[in-house]
């Protein structure tokens, strides 16, 4: 029998009235813009985009304004949001090595075509709070070199004649798509990229510092660190050809590692990538070594840290999904509950009859009292929703 | 005659243009070319997505990146018109619907040819030299963050 529990309409209505208040704050201080998020906090709209897997800045910032600044609530709204619209295109892949660059940066070779350019950057930075911030200062304007920027062509394609580093070479194979179908474990590379581009940063962030720290150890180095804007281009079955529609904000982060090698290929380093929406440096330089750990078997490499478990690593990454299943907890479980505590009132009652003497022990504390094996296997809890 | 080829390069040139152009730089100057056209939208505009694909290691195979949106339109020009019934098409990023729709009746309007030139020449080339100024600035900026070495000799 199923039986509905109606009831709690006015207290939600009421909740949402209360959450709209507490997020206009102060109504003394002026209403935040979404265009202020977009320019003045600009890194947290990159991270939804990221994570929500859609490129488009304002509706990013709507999303953090309306979610209060909680940022995975905010990537859940763009991500819903997405499911709204009609794909109309599939890009050209984007060639970054076009890219008009805002950061370059290589911790492999120092004197490099284009140098070492540092962009708008927080290394360095003394990480002191900035007073003058809370005194609302105005900035003063960038410096502006004489010189324009000179090109800056991909380092790892350019500066290894002798071949020592793992080349990427484009088979045409026809990359997987996770929202049109299912990752089906094991996965291939490209499905896996697909997954980290989209993964809570957090998170791949803490299991490439896993690997730093000896859990699948590949010995990286930052091959090249790129952030800068990309035209997108796209094939118009009208004209028969690309032609660009746009340009986006993109971080690249070429990884290398560790060398391998066989009898049949001389050793070679090898190569993680991470590539994310915006500036998104410390995301794409996770998913690099996420990508690279997770070569690990291909590589022939012992699979030895959670880092290189790829159904472990890809199936808990999304933010999404994680925050949806542990919030699914809070929704009514209170019939689940009250068969458990049935269930285990009965297993009291069992426990009692058999044993007269230990009923004091037992309810003292589990430390006292020695608990009957049997009970374990009977105590499955069985699903709940 | 203008060859196909050079057509279509021209179109894909103005479509690039104006696609990474503002589209209020684009409604100014347009509205000084002169040219008044009535037409029709036979598609969109619409906003969807495109599908965003990179390359491993920047020059591998491809994956799927991640979407963005974008925005489409497809105008006719009206039939009292000198181009009767061009047709015209017009992509953009993001989801404005009437820069789509700009770019689409520009490309319907370059396909009568001397409209097709004073275009190019007065709304496409200072369109271009207009981006390329804020790109140049904004890579001297960049430029600025450029680190230089120099070795400090000790000791002798």
């Amino acid at each position: 029998m199923y039986v509905a529990v109606k009831g709690g309409e006015r207290a939600i209505a009421n909740a949402h009235r209360l959450l709209a208040d507490r997020r206009r704050g102060k109504r003394e201080r002026a209403e935040l813009e979404v265009g202020q998020i977009q320019d003045q906090l600009h890194l947290a709209v990159d991270r939804v985009m990221a994570e929500a897997s859609l490129y488009d800045p304002e509706l990013a910032a709507l999303a953090i304004k309306q979610a209060s600044g909680d940022m995975i609530e905010a990537v859940f709204l763009l991500r819903a949001y997405r499911t709204t619209l009609p794909r109309l295109a599939v890009s050209e892949p984007l060639d970054t090595g076009s890219m008009r660059i805002e950061r370059r940066i290589s911790a492999t070779y120092k004197d490099i075509p284009g140098g070492q350019v540092l962009g708008p950057t927080y290394d360095y930075t003394h990480r002191l709070l900035d007073f003058l911030l809370l005194a609302g200062s105005d900035a003063p304007a960038p410096e502006r070199s004489e010189q324009p920027l000179e090109p800056c062509p991909q380092i790892l394609e350019l500066l290894d004649a002798e071949g020592v580093i793992e080349r990427e070479l484009d088979d045409g194979a026809e990359p997987c798509d996770i929202t049109r179908e299912p990752p089906d474990y094991p996965v291939d590379r490209a499905t896996r990229l697909q997954m980290l581009a989209r993964g809570d940063e957090g998170y791949l962030l803490a299991l490439g510092y896993s690997t730093q720290r000896g859990y699948g150890r590949n010995h990286p180095f930052a091959g090249e660190i790129r952030l800068g804007q990309v035209e997108v281009e796209i094939l118009v079955e009208e004209w028969g050809e690309a032609v660009c529609v746009g340009e986006i904000a993109l971080s690249e982060c070429q990884m290398i590692n560790q060398f391998g090698g066989s009898r049949e290929a001389a050793p070679q380093f090898t190569r993680g990538y991470g590539l994310a929406f915006g500036h998104s440096e410390r995301k794409a330089m996770a998913m690099a070594l996420v990508d690279r750990a997770l070569r690990a078997e291909e590589l022939g490499e012992e699979v030895q840290g959670p880092a290189q478990q790829a159904e472990f690593v890809l199936a808990h990454a999304d933010s999404v999904e994680a925050s949806g299943f542990v919030s699914h907890l809070k929704l009514p479980h209170y019939v689940d509950f009250q068969s458990e505590l049935e269930l285990l009132r009965r297993l009291r009652r069992e426990y009692e009859a058999t044993s007269p003497g230990r009923t004091e022990a037992a309810e003292a504390g589990p430390s006292q009292g020695e608990p009957q094996a049997s009970t374990a296997d009977t105590a499955n809890p069985g699903s709940t929703v | 005659m203008i060859s196909l080829q050079d057509r279509r390069m021209s179109q894909a040139r103005r479509q690039r243009v104006l696609a990474l152009s503002l589209r209020q730089q684009i409604e100014t100057r347009w509205a000084t070319l002169g040219i008044r056209v009535a037409h029709r939208c036979v598609r969109g505009p619409e906003t969807g997505m495109a599908m965003l694909r990179g390359r491993m290691g920047g020059t591998g195979r491809a994956f799927n990146l991640g979407e963005m949106t974008l925005t489409r339109a497809s105008v006719v020009l009206d039939e009292a018109s000198p181009a009767a019934g061009a047709l015209g098409h017009g992509w953009v990023r993001g989801r404005d619907r009437r820069h789509a729709e700009l770019i689409a009746l520009i490309d319907a309007c370059a396909q009568h040819e001397a409209w097709a030139r004073h275009i190019d020449s007065e709304l496409i080339a200072p369109l271009e030299d207009a981006l390329e100024a804020r790109r140049g600035e904004a890579a001297r900026d960049t430029a600025a963050t450029r680190v230089d070495f120099f070795t400090l000799v000790r000791g002798e």
